[in-house]
């Protein structure tokens, strides 16, 4: 998009013949891609393709029977949500999984959790250290909410907000872990045009100045192409392309996934 | 008209941070420290002091113990009766078998051995949710209170089988036993709470309380973004366990002056988790709310009428009060499950823009 884009560098991480499965359903067979570091990675597909499922592995939720992943040079087969978080993985949800009964802000600095240290005796005292750590973690809060000019709803509980801005709320929590890779699912479902285009500069701007690595899932083609540097598509639980946009778009397997085909 | 926070700026996140961001609030919170340390002693009768002041804050203690677990985390949970029998029977161990070291220090080391009982029955939560939970802490209820029953080890083989208070001084004031003075034993109470509800806000106001209600808002994505759920969950049941021990322990030492095993029983439960359902669910001044309403209310039944010339029989006020709690709980489901405290906000929020309220 810009010219100050970073190039992808070395492979941030790596996914290797993951297979998942729930009782008889494949939801995952064989599933290899890449994702390389500071570029914008998409995986796309029709309903029911197994992508939510994807992110879920990389997350940590789901187990998958099958394969390993590679991340930052580490491979593992089982790993625990807490642990992928502190290495740096953090995501948004399909169907916003905010904090309803919080505030914006309070949302936000949750997610900067792992980052705290205070105990809960130095909290409960709220003095020296324990204060002081609220409060630079409190100017970081303050940057992501600048960042994504919320700053009028910042007190306001997110179960008040309007669906788009509650969007915008839960990126703003994951990027209070200061991840390095960024997991978006669906960030664009339901908003209209201005909302996507905000959503889609937010998005830009977090890889152009943080340089986090973005791979999202989302069903707007015109989006996913446009800002995609790669995307990879599944079908069925299965891996039917990957490459450039442009090559993505020619793919004749992926035009009968989305098209259908005659048997 | 007079409370509004217009022309009341912060300049610093300390300022933004602070639990009473508005100035009236301030002065509020200062006039009733004030009332509650300086009239309430030099002006309150015994009968003030005695039967309404410190269950009052006693119950508040445990109501705001409840409401760490129920209305922060969202465990909800039906053991607060036992909780607080462990913390009365565990001060009235320590004490006998140390009897020299302070009263006061073994009411609190008491909400300690409540924490660690609360850790053990609360490793079931992060298997199970809601009702399910609140069943296995009913498990917790009437175990423990058999073991208050069955184990005269804990009563010192009394053969009351009864916890009886045992006299204890500060220097030359009796802090317990049946030659304290009300107003010794209130001042103690009210110290305690006071501090005790100021860490409590400290703690939902910070780290630990975002994270408990997280868990309790969406327990799937706090999971995600690091929050180990198990741990977190058993400190939301430590603390508050905690908090509720302390309340039984004052609720023998400092206001029963005695007790037996039926003390805790499963309706001091859910006397106490009307109280937060009534008062608000994840709010500590809501715990004030409601154990002013639940213990106050029966009062003011038997005595507003008799003063009006109207007596009733007190019988009738126990059904009354029954009755009035009754359709007040129902009221709050329904209508305001966030109960008082959300009156109150929503009454402050009125007023603050009041009168033009776009």
């Amino acid at each position: 998009m810009s010219a100050k884009r970073r190039p992808p560098g070395e492979v941030l991480l790596k996914v290797e013949n993951i297979s998942l499965s729930f009782g008889g359903v494949r939801a995952l067979s064989d599933i290899s891609f890449e994702i390389r570091r500071h570029e914008v990675f998409s995986i796309i597909g029709p309903n029911g393709a197994g992508k939510s499922s994807m992110l879920n592995c990389i997350n940590g939720f789901y187990h998958p029977q099958g394969g390993s992943i590679t991340y930052k040079g580490r491979t593992r087969r089982q790993m625990r949500p807490h642990e992928v978080a502190s290495q740096g993985i953090a995501r948004t949800f399909q169907n916003i999984a905010l904090f309803r009964g919080m505030s914006t802000l309070d949302n936000i600095m949750t997610g900067r959790s792992l980052k705290m240290r205070a105990g809960l005796l130095a909290q409960a005292i709220r003095f020296g250290p324990a204060l002081k750590e609220e409060l630079e973690h409190r100017e970081f809060c303050e940057r992501i909410i600048d960042f994504l000019e919320i700053e009028s709803i910042r007190k306001v509980p997110v179960g008040r907000l309007p669906y788009g801005l509650q969007k915008r709320v839960e990126l703003g929590r994951a990027l209070a872990a200061e991840p390095e890779l960024l997991l978006l699912d669906e960030p664009m479902a339901g908003m209209n045009l201005e909302e996507k285009r905000d959503m889609c500069r937010f998005i830009l701007d977090v890889n152009d100045e943080f340089g986090t690595t973005i791979c999202m899932i989302e069903h707007d083609m015109g989006v996913v192409m446009d800002i995609s540097d790669r995307v990879v598509v599944l079908d069925y639980g299965r891996k039917i392309g990957e490459g450039q946009p442009e090559e993505v778009r020619s793919n004749q397997a992926v035009i009968d996934a989305y098209l259908g085909v005659q048997h | 008209m007079f409370y509004r926070e217009a022309g009341q700026y912060k300049t610093s996140y300390v300022a933004d941070q602070a639990v009473f961001p508005i100035r009236q609030d301030r002065y509020g919170i200062a006039i009733i420290l004030l009332v509650a340390f300086v009239a309430i002693p030099f002006l309150g009768s015994t009968f003030l002091l005695q039967a309404v002041m410190i269950p009052f804050l006693i119950y508040s203690l445990a109501a705001i113990g409840l409401n760490l677990l129920t209305g922060y985390t969202g465990l909800l949970s039906l053991g607060t009766g036992a909780f607080m029998g462990v913390g009365a029977y565990a001060c009235y161990k320590l004490t006998s078998v140390f009897p020299e070291v302070n009263i006061l220090v073994w009411i609190i080391a008491s909400g300690f051995v409540a924490a660690a009982i609360g850790i053990l029955f609360g490793l079931p939560s992060l298997r199970i949710k809601g009702f399910y939970l609140a069943i296995a802490t009913l498990a917790a209820q009437f175990f423990l209170q058999w073991c208050f029953v069955r184990i005269p080890w804990l009563v010192n083989y009394n053969v009351s089988n009864a916890i009886e208070v045992p006299q204890r001084q500060l220097g030359e004031i009796i802090l317990t036993g049946p030659n304290s003075t009300p107003l010794t034993r209130y001042m103690v109470v009210l110290v305690i709470v006071v501090v005790m509800t100021w860490l409590a806000s400290n703690i939902v106001h910070g780290r630990i309380g975002r994270m408990w209600m997280a868990v309790r808002d969406q327990d799937i994505a706090a999971e995600l973004m690091g929050i180990r759920l198990l741990p977190t969950k058993l400190l939301a049941f430590a603390v508050s366990s905690f908090y509720c021990g302390v309340a039984g322990a004052m609720l023998v030492f400092l206001w029963y002056g005695g007790a037996e095993a039926d003390t805790f029983n499963i309706n001091q439960s859910f006397f106490v988790l009307f109280m937060i359902i009534i008062g608000g669910l994840g709010s500590l001044l809501g715990a004030y709310f409601g154990a002013a309403l639940i213990f106050g209310l029966p009062i003011l039944l038997r005595y507003v009428p008799a003063e009006l010339g109207l007596p009733l029989h007190s019988a009738t006020v126990e059904h009354l009060s029954f009755l009035v709690v009754g359709v007040l709980i129902i009221f709050f489901l329904i209508v305001e499950p966030h109960g008082l405290a959300r009156l109150w906000q929503i009454a402050k929020q009125k007023l603050r823009v009041w009168p033009f309220p776009y």
